[in-house]
């Protein structure tokens, strides 16, 4: 996260809509909003636009900004969001089933197609379970930072991790691969 | 389901789809910038004049408006 917590000029102009502001905070921050949305949408080809559209959407709220409060922790809060957004309408795959039980898991196609599986088995949970579970289990990142980043409790974060990490075996097991 | 399990869901998921370790490699700002202004531009003097007849056309006649609503 950038040092520019300690500006609390800057950060008051923003909230009262100054471009500049804005434009300072943009560069400060863009590089830090890109990697959190990446980590969660998994799609580089998307995650430009995202970052446009998480500042897009700062801009218009920069009225309820308080500038007392964490910029950095705000915008995350924001990228979550449209990262959620996205998830939402992104196209999910088609199953296909088959059965792993009786093939060779040390064979490489075996391995690609249980990764292949695994990614489909995860695509196929809901955008909140898969933010949960991506910045949980692949990221590893704190379950505070992911709770502010959410919007909610770490109690409620570990919740959806856990139902993700339930729902992920379902539907592993309906591609026909044993975790 | 216990942590151990958890566990095991999170070493296949993370084999399946490693962590992300990709940077911005420029400056997004000038694409901001163009949306900003995108956005900022007033609606055409055309689209005003159209909402203008229009008002003026149920001004003079208000037997259009099922007419216009039909159409919509």
């Amino acid at each position: 996260m950038p040092v520019l917590e300690q500006q609390p000029d800057l950060l008051q102009q923003f909230a009262l809509g100054n471009l500049d502001a804005f434009e300072a905070l943009f560069r400060q921050y863009q590089a830090d909003v890109y990697r959190w949305i990446v980590r969660i949408v998994r799609d580089p080809a998307a995650v430009e636009d995202l970052t446009i559209e998480t500042f897009w959407r700062i801009y218009r709220a920069h009225a309820r900004f308080d500038p007392r409060r964490s910029f950095g922790a705000w915008a995350r809060r924001i990228a979550t969001n449209a990262a959620l957004d996205y998830l939402k309408t992104a196209p999910r795959e088609v199953a296909l089933v088959e059965d792993f039980a009786a093939k060779d898991a040390a064979d490489p196609a075996v391995q690609r197609d249980i990764r292949e599986r695994t990614q489909q088995a995860f695509r196929e949970l809901p955008a909140k379970l898969q933010v949960a579970a991506t910045l949980a289990l692949i990221e590893e990142q704190p379950y505070k930072e992911i709770a502010d980043a959410l919007g909610v409790s770490v109690g409620a974060v570990k919740l959806r991790v856990f139902r993700a990490a339930r729902q992920l075996r379902k539907n592993l097991k309906q591609l026909g691969v044993e975790p | 389901m216990n942590n151990n399990e958890e566990e095991k869901i999170g070493a296949l998921l993370k084999q399946a789809m490693p962590p992300m370790k990709r940077e911005l490699n420029r400056d997004l700002w000038p694409e901001m910038l163009s949306r900003l202004q995108q956005r900022a531009s007033p609606v055409p003097w055309f689209d005003w004049a159209l909402v203008a007849l229009l008002v003026l056309a149920i001004l003079i006649s208000p037997h259009a408006i099922p007419v216009l609503l039909y159409h919509l």
